[in-house]
């Protein structure tokens, strides 16, 4: 993974010195409120329902075992010993004191962690497949990518004043893992017929108030052009973006007003100034980059490993986990392995300190010194040799890491909700908690197959209820907790938005209502469709039917 | 006519804090002061925006009544979770910092 | 309002003309875009400096032709996350090659004042408590700068790689001012 040189701590250092004098005036009186709070919100410091809450970046996804041990520590010293991975790979602490945060900024600084530009009108955190650089399926590493669009966007003088957040996300496979159809900018890495990759770049996408999927504006844009191609995008954007309505700010309301056709024109006018310019990126820059993300030295590793069919043979519980947990790796004998946060009854994304130290010593030990955070709100460890795997598994299980439902109805997104957050109307976690014990039989979960849940808990859906295949949105009504459900959503490369299957429902309704969503489901698939495959098959009636019955 | 009650954040350490009589700011909502709407619960208010300069952050007012165990209470929904913290229980660290 | 120019606090020359307000007998004067391309015939002849108002909706490919005309652009902050006018100031400096006065109006804070100056501003009227000193402060407060900008800074990328400074791009303010009427 990319290791910072001493410009890129310089960097880090100074913005800590810079937070650390704005954090003193502020104490002092001498700054108020007004003033402060977009500089602490360029520091990924909120004021939430109980407290602050900091957000940590984690570029792409990906950390080194000294950095999560890092976050354990802040965990243990600063906050109440957990923090909670989020829909966008970065890392949340619910209890920090304003008056540590430029220690805490201090301590990240030593192992090349920040939370600059984790909320503000800026450009944020550049997500990632978090399977790269590992996945059968790749073509390229986007992380390279993403390392070469997080330092173009970290203090961009032109964009730190944008009409409203944006947010960027790449994959390098086929499969789109990363969710880039919902992103402001979604890069998708490709070969063109002359083999060359580049990048298919996709505007406009989003969740929130009024979720659009992306348009693609480039079909194909050559490496060496990227970030004079993004200036142009956001320089339009940052000209034309609405300023006026908080709800009409994002670029995808910028892009469906002018049209696709216009907007890619408008991108194309900017750019046609920046291309072949100052932002082409050195030769020397790029290889430096790539160096830093080229495979491991991988040993030679078994693909069939005695101990690993044995212990199938052996424990049903082993062979369940290993068909839902562990991925396909696309170096023989080595396997990608994801650690479930989403324990039968637990609350989605959580970890405690000692969890993660755990986890740190696992991936030393198990995964070459890495991890990863998926946007699904789970830990993976990427580098896992097969033989190593039934060993590994013991080891989660005792964590109670190990629950054999990724990509299952169990692996549920939930964002913070009215638990935590001071945007929320209803509350995601116990649902979320209900919803994974009703269902929590694992061999029930390996029936149903292939079924995502996602729970927000307010319009903004930090849950992506939107591209769940289930989606559940919070809403208030007088007073009480209800929950609209929409059907049919995805997030992958063959996106789509779910459709709401009508009235919301009581809270102590709701979990029965997801169950009979599920029951039409098997009452109808064909063979092994997976649910998303029936919906898009048959439609929402049945569903519908079921589900408003009067009786 | 119904209470109300300022509550804001602490600046330092962000706590929910509620205004008492004497004009200090607390953690309990149940030694918070109550004030009736209108007149009152503005100058009230007016007090606590005195206080942003460097004590609290975003002070407002909230409904306050009694509760089901007679004491005082949020009536909205949201501001009893803001009073009384997460509904539910986050998980418990285990081990002690390793060194 | 203090004017800061070159780092100093400045007298300012040019006065302020409202929409609809006559013209000033002579010197310098600042107008809005609009009146400007009106009354482009009435004003040059006056034979002194120009300065133009842009708003930060208004487009700065609107005065392309009649930059070296002009001694002054004023852009403006309305609100301090309004962004529009560092991307103008950009356009203005490293687009169009403006080698003139672009100077912030508006309410800004000091945390902006270095990306304001990377973007190609170089005067500032934005408040009593932005001074000279907490202007340099601010221009100080990073050594390093990851993207190349209007300021012509050395990028960690130059620095890596033993490259020059980008090219200093025309609008550069310490190249000589050319065949603009300035005040001075």
């Amino acid at each position: 993974m990319y290791a910072y040189d001493s410009y890129d701590r310089t960097l880090v250092m100074e913005r800590v010195e810079q937070f650390r004098e704005q954090v003193t005036r502020r104490l002092a009186g001498q700054i108020g409120e007004e003033d402060f709070k977009p500089l602490r919100l360029m520091n990924g410091l909120y004021l939430q329902l109980h407290a602050y809450m900091l957000r940590i970046a984690i570029p792409y996804g990906t950390l080194n075992t000294a950095q999560l041990r890092k976050l354990a520590h802040i965990a243990r010293r600063y906050d109440r010993g957990y923090g909670h991975f989020t829909t966008r790979q970065n890392i949340q602490f619910n209890w920090i004191k304003l008056s540590d945060a430029p220690d805490i900024l201090a301590e990240l600084a030593e192992v090349e962690m920040h939370a600059i530009q984790t909320s503000g009108n800026c450009i944020r955190n550049v997500t990632a497949d978090h399977f790269a650089g590992v996945a059968a399926d790749e073509i390229e590493d986007p992380r390279i990518w993403c390392e070469i669009i997080r330092q173009w966007s970290t203090f961009h003088p032109e964009f730190s004043f944008l009409p409203r957040k944006f947010k960027i996300a790449v994959t390098g496979a086929p499969h789109d893992r990363a969710a880039v159809k919902v992103h402001d900018i979604g890069l998708r890495m490709h070969r063109n017929a002359a083999g060359d990759t580049g990048f298919e770049v996709i505007v406009g996408g989003g969740q929130g108030r009024t979720p659009i999927v992306g348009v693609t504006i480039r079909d194909f844009l050559p490496k060496q052009h990227l970030l004079s191609y993004l200036e142009a995008i956001l320089r339009v954007y940052n000209l034309l973006g609405r300023r006026d309505n908080l709800y009409k700010s994002r670029i995808k309301i910028l892009v469906a007003a002018v049209g696709a056709g216009k907007f890619a024109e408008m991108v194309e006018a900017q750019w046609a100034d920046l291309k072949d310019g100052e932002l082409t990126l050195p030769a020397a820059e790029v290889a430096r980059i790539e160096a830093a993300f080229a495979p491991p030295a991988y040993e030679p590793a078994d693909p069939f490993p005695p101990e690993v069919i044995a212990k199938r043979a052996q424990s049903k519980d082993f062979a369940r986990w290993m068909r839902s947990n562990v991925a396909a790796h696309r170096q023989p004998g080595y396997a990608i392995v994801t650690l479930s946060l989403k324990p039968a009854g637990g609350t989605p994304g959580d970890a405690t300190a000692g969890q993660m130290e755990a986890i740190a010593d696992l991936a030393d030990a198990h995964s070459l010194g890495e991890i990863r955070v998926s946007h699904v709100q789970n830990l993976v460890l990427p580098h896992v040799k097969r033989s190593d795997l039934p060993q590994l598994w013991e080891a989660l299980q005792a964590l109670d890491l190990a629950t054999p439902n990724i990509g299952l109805i169990g692996d549920i997104i939930a964002c913070p909700g009215l638990d935590y957050c001071s945007l929320a109307n209803a509350r995601s976690i116990p649902l979320a908690q209900q919803l994974s014990a009703r269902f929590a039989d694992p061999e029930r979960q390996q029936r149903i197959g292939e079924l995502a849940i996602k729970i927000s808990g307010c319009i903004n859906a930090c849950g992506h209820h939107h591209v769940g295949h289930i989606g559940i949105l919070g809403v208030d009504k007088k007073g009480e907790e209800f929950y609209q459900v929409t059907l049919g959503g995805s997030a992958d490369e063959n996106a789509s938005l779910g459709d709401i299957v009508g009235p919301a429902f009581a809270a102590d309704r709701v979990v029965d209502a997801v169950e009979q969503v599920v029951e039409t489901y098997l009452g109808i698939r064909q063979d092994s469709e997976r649910f998303i495959d029936t919906y898009r098959r048959v439609g929402i009636a049945p569903f519908k039917e079921k589900l408003y019955a009067t009786h | 006519m119904a209470d109300q009650m300022v509550t804001a954040n602490r600046l330092t350490d962000g706590a929910v804090v509620f205004l008492a009589a004497d004009g200090s700011w607390v953690e309990r909502l149940a030694a918070g002061q109550p004030v009736p709407e209108g007149e009152a619960a503005a100058a009230q208010l007016k007090r606590a925006e005195a206080a942003t300069r460097n004590e609290v952050v975003a002070p407002y007012l909230i409904d306050v009544g009694p509760g089901a165990d007679g004491g005082i209470t949020a009536l909205r929904y949201r501001e009893r979770i803001r009073a009384g913290g997460p509904s539910v229980p986050w998980l418990a660290d285990s081990g002690a910092e390793a060194s | 309002m203090p004017l800061i120019k070159h780092g100093r606090i400045a007298a300012d020359p040019f006065q302020p003309v409202a929409d609809g307000a006559a013209l000033p007998g002579e010197g310098p004067i600042l107008i809005g875009l609009a009146r400007w391309q009106e009354e482009r015939g009435l004003i040059e002849p006056r034979n002194t400096a120009i300065g133009v108002r842009l708003k930060p909706a208004e487009a700065v490919d609107q005065l392309v032709g009649d930059l070296d005309r002009l001694a002054l652009v004023v852009l403006e902050f309305p609100k301090f996350n309004d962004g529009r006018a560092f991307s103008q100031a950009r356009l203005l400096r490293q687009r169009y090659g403006y080698k003139g006065e672009i100077r912030a109006t508006g309410r800004v804070l000091r945390d902006q004042l270095l990306f304001m100056h990377r973007s190609g501003f170089d005067a500032y009227e934005v408040g009593v408590e932005i001074t000279p000193e907490i202007l340099a402060a601010a221009i100080a407060s990073f050594s390093v700068v990851y993207q190349p900008a209007a300021d012509g800074r050395s990028t960690a990328n130059d620095l890596r790689h033993r490259l020059p400074a980008s090219q200093p791009s025309p609008g550069e303010r310490d190249l000589p001012r050319g065949s603009c009427k300035c005040a001075q």
